[in-house]
Parts: structure tokens; C-alpha cells; sequence
């Protein structure tokens, strides 16, 4: 049933400093950013929390910016930043083609990558690319930050490092070196969940990312090394298909998402050779 | 401080040019104020789940659903709803003229989304920019028809 959202409360903070201090005093707390996930779930019921807290008045956090070789990306930008952005369209291109495969205009003007690397679903779309470009999420609470890896921030399905008194504030991203490439195959273009998405760049050491065919995002380190050894592309997705176990459910079945991960194995290598 | 019962603040915000002041719960959706309390019905709910674009307003100038807005977040901001487009805007016009409009349910997220197209949109942008908004009836075609007559008007300066 849908919640009601005149019990709700919601703080307001001003700066990060004050909410984080909110994080810890008030807490449990749900922070909400572009609310295009949290909305659904208050619309089916599933979101059982009562007390928000509402980061999207805090624009430093949605700063795009460079500092030396490294991209940060703050927590509070939108696809549409993403999209428009000339530094992450130069630096991260294929974060520019996932952010126009996320729902329609009006998703991407309001989600935010802070709510889609947080939401942690196995099929966000932006997951695969912090993968292959290893990121660092930057996290804080009121008593400084961390840097966690972004291989590392996912412990199982929808599980993360985060902790109940921490926010999302950035994403670095190293440079990376080689042809980006990203593909999303759903059930049509805009507003589709992905079946399967994969990001991945090509180098020396190509580095794979799928989404949707584990519990969370996963790297292929056996399909990387075949290709990295000059295997042929035949082997490689033979690799592949060793390498992840993907599940039946609503939205595919895991014969088909076997068989499109080696396609889009083989079409990443086709169109970067 | 923080576990003190507060009254949440009156939300200000511009609807449609005009200065408003709201009186609901934070959390409420921009859609439900919209709607009932400001009486402007105009803006529709499909699916009250991001999906549809039906409640599709503008929300500093960019096209959101605004079933996924919470009131907090329009505060101090300005909000264009299909009643703030003019009867006699080339888009209005033209969906009647193309038959872009059949039941009506799609029709005043559709020309809130095409309101943000660049001028002169090829069919791939209108389609991208329509990508967020569902039709049951038209088959879409004559909705981009419209957009892209209402589209070449504008050029032509009818705005
Ligand atoms: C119609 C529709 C289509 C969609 N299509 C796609 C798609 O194609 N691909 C895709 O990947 N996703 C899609 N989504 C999901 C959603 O838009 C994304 O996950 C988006 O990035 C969420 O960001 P947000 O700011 O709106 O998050 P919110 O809803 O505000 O928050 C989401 C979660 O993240 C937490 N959170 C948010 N910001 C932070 C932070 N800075 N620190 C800590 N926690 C935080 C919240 O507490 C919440 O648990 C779609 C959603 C809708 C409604
Ligand atoms: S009612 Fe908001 S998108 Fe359908
Ligand atoms: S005209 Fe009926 S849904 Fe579009």
C-alpha cells in the first residue's frame, strides 16, 4: 500500500556539515537526493522509514571538477550534469553513455549518481563503469571522510560499506587509459531496467564490467586475462561463460543474459580493435 | 534539537508565475499540491511511479515527474504546469491540428516534455526527448507530427 507521506518528516539541512551532524544526532535517517528511486518505493510501500533527509540543497556536492589526472564527480550530480558535462564527456565518455540510457529525460534532469551507486542495484546502470574505471567513493560522517574503493563497497545484494551515519559525497575517477565502451540491452531503449549492461575499456589490459548478471556489479578478472593474452575473442567468451552465473527472474532469464554477455563480449572487441 | 516536534515550514514556491504559499507536510508529492490543493488538474497521474511522464512540469525550467518531487524540494523554485503554457502556444495547437491528442492522459506531460526540445528537432530528438512519456493511444506518431510542426511554427516566429 502507498505510504503516507503526510506522516513523514524531512530535515532541511543547509550545508553538508549540518546534515551529517543530523546523520549521527537523529538518525536512522533515509537521505533522499533526486527521490526517483526512494518515490517508488514510498509509492509501492516498500520504504518503511519515516524521518528523511533532504541533500539536494547541498550544491558543492554537485560539483563536477578535475584535480590533477583525477575526475570528481560529486554525489549530487544529475545524468543530466553528466550528460553535459565537457570534462566527464572528454575524461569518462562511456559515464556519458550510460547516463543517456537512464530512463527519460525527466529521470535523468533528477537522479543523481550518489542515489544510483547508494541505491545499489544490481542493474544500475552507471555501476559498471565505476568498475572498470576504479573508482573511489568518498564517503563522510561527521568526523571526516574515507576513501573506499569502489571494487570494495559492495558486500551482496543492495549491501554496501555505507554506514547508517554516512553520505555518498564524491566519486574519483583515475584517468583511464584505452577506448571506453559501454552497451545496455533492455526491454527498449528509454525507462527500461537493463537485462544486461556492460561497460569496458580497451588496453593491453581490458578491463569488463556486467551488470544484472550477479548480485551486484562484477569485474570479469578470467575473461580480462584471456583477452589480455591474446587469446582469441572465441575463448574469451568461452571464459565468460564460466566466469558468471546469472539468474532466471521477471525481467530475463539466465540463458539469455549468458548468451548476450558473450555478444557484447564480442561486440566490445569488434568495435574497439 | 533534532527530536523535538517540529512544525515544518509553509513551502513558498512560483506556480505558473504567481507567488504561492502551501501549507502540507514536506514529503507530500509536488503532483498531490498541484492537484488539490491548487486545483490545477491539468497535470495528470498515470502511474505515480516515474514511468509515464503524464505529470510531467517544469521545475526550473526542466521537465520532471513531479509524483517523484517532494514538496520541500520545489521550495523557492519555479514550477510551469500546462495550464502556464498560452491556449494559443504553437504546441497546443498543433496536437489538436495533428491529432497528437486521443484520451488526453498523455497529452499535457507530452507538451511539458516538448517544451525543453531544441529548436528544430530532428525525429531522433523528439523521440529522445518524448523517451520519458507513455502513450496508450496515438502510437506516437502524430504526437511527434505535432511536436515537429509546432517546432518549425516557433522558427518561423509565431512565439
Ligand atoms: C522511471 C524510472 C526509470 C529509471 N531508469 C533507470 C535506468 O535506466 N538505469 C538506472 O540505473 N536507474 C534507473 N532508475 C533508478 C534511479 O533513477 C537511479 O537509481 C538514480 O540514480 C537514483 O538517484 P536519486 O538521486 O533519484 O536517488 P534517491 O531516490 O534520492 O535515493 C536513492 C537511494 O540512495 C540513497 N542516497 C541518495 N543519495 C545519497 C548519498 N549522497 N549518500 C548516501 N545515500 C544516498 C537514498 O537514501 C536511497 O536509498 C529509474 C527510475 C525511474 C523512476
Ligand atoms: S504519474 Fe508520474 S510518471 Fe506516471
Ligand atoms: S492520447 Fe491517450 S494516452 Fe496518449
Amino acid at each position: 500500500m502507498r505510504t503516507a507521506l503526510s506522516r513523514l518528516t524531512l530535515h532541511e539541512p543547509r550545508t553538508l556539515a549540518a546534515a551529517l551532524k543530523l546523520m549521527r544526532r537523529a538518525g536512522p535517517l533515509v537521505p533522499v537526493a533526486g527521490c526517483t528511486d526512494v518515490y517508488v518505493q514510498l509509492q509501492f510501500g516498500t520504504q518503511p522509514a519515516l524521518a528523511y533527509v533532504d541533500l539536494s540543497r547541498l550544491s558543492p556536492l554537485r560539483k563536477i571538477r578535475r584535480q590533477g589526472d583525477v575526475l570528481v564527480i560529486g554525489a549530487l550530480a544529475t545524468f543530466t550534469d553528466l550528460i553535459c558535462s565537457r570534462l566527464v564527456r572528454k575524461s569518462l565518455p562511456m559515464l556519458v553513455a550510460a547516463s543517456r540510457e537512464i530512463g527519460g529525460p525527466q529521470i535523468q534532469h533528477r537522479g543523481t549518481i550518489g542515489g544510483n551507486i547508494a541505491n545499489g542495484s544490481p542493474a544500475g546502470d552507471s555501476l559498471p563503469v565505476f568498475a572498470v574505471a576504479e573508482a573511489v567513493v568518498v564517503l563522510a560522517n561527521a568526523d571526516g571522510e574515507r576513501r573506499v574503493p569502489f571494487s570494495a563497497f559492495y558486500t551482496g545484494y543492495r549491501r554496501s560499506v555505507l554506514q547508517s551515519d554516512e553520505l555518498i559525497v564524491a566519486v574519483e575517477i583515475p584517468a583511464v587509459e584505452g577506448a571506453q565502451w559501454f552497451r545496455k540491452v533492455g526491454t527498449r531503449a528509454a525507462q527500461a531496467i537493463s537485462k544486461v549492461v556492460m561497460a569496458a575499456v580497451r588496453s593491453p589490459h581490458p578491463r569488463i564490467a556486467l551488470g544484472s548478471v550477479a548480485p551486484t556489479v562484477v569485474r570479469l578478472p578470467q575473461t580480462e586475462a584471456t583477452l589480455a593474452s591474446g587469446a582469441g575473442i572465441a575463448e574469451a567468451q568461452r571464459v565468460l561463460k564460466e566466469e558468471i552465473r546469472p539468474i532466471d527472474d521477471l525481467r530475463s532469464t539466465a540463458a539469455y543474459r549468458l548468451q548476450v554477455s558473450a555478444n557484447l563480449l564480442e561486440a566490445f572487441w569488434e568495435t574497439t580493435a | 534539537m533534532a527530536a523535538r516536534k517540529r512544525t515544518p515550514p509553509l513551502v513558498e514556491m512560483t506556480v505558473n508565475g504567481e507567488a504561492v504559499t502551501v501549507d502540507r507536510a514536506p514529503m507530500v508529492r509536488l503532483l498531490d499540491v498541484l492537484r488539490e490543493d491548487l486545483h490545477l488538474t491539468g497535470t495528470k497521474e498515470g502511474c505515480g511511479e516515474g514511468e509515464c511522464g503524464a505529470c510531467t512540469v517544469l521545475l526550473d525550467g526542466e521537465p520532471v515527474c513531479s509524483c517523484l518531487v517532494p514538496l520541500a524540494q520545489a521550495r523557492g523554485r519555479e514550477v510551469v504546469t500546462i495550464e502556464g503554457v498560452p491556449a494559443d502556444h504553437p504546441l497546443k495547437r498543433a496536437f489538436v491540428e495533428e491529432g497528437g491528442a486521443q484520451c488526453g492522459m498523455c497529452t499535457p506531460g507530452m507538451i511539458m516534455a516538448a517544451l525543453s526540445l531544441p529548436a528544430r528537432p530532428s525525429l531522433d530528438a523528439v523521440r529522445a526527448g518524448l523517451a520519458g512519456n507513455l502513450c496508450r493511444c496515438t502510437g506516437y506518431e502524430a504526437i511527434y507530427r505535432a511536436v515537429q510542426k509546432a517546432a518549425s511554427e516557433r522558427i518561423g516566429g509565431a512565439e
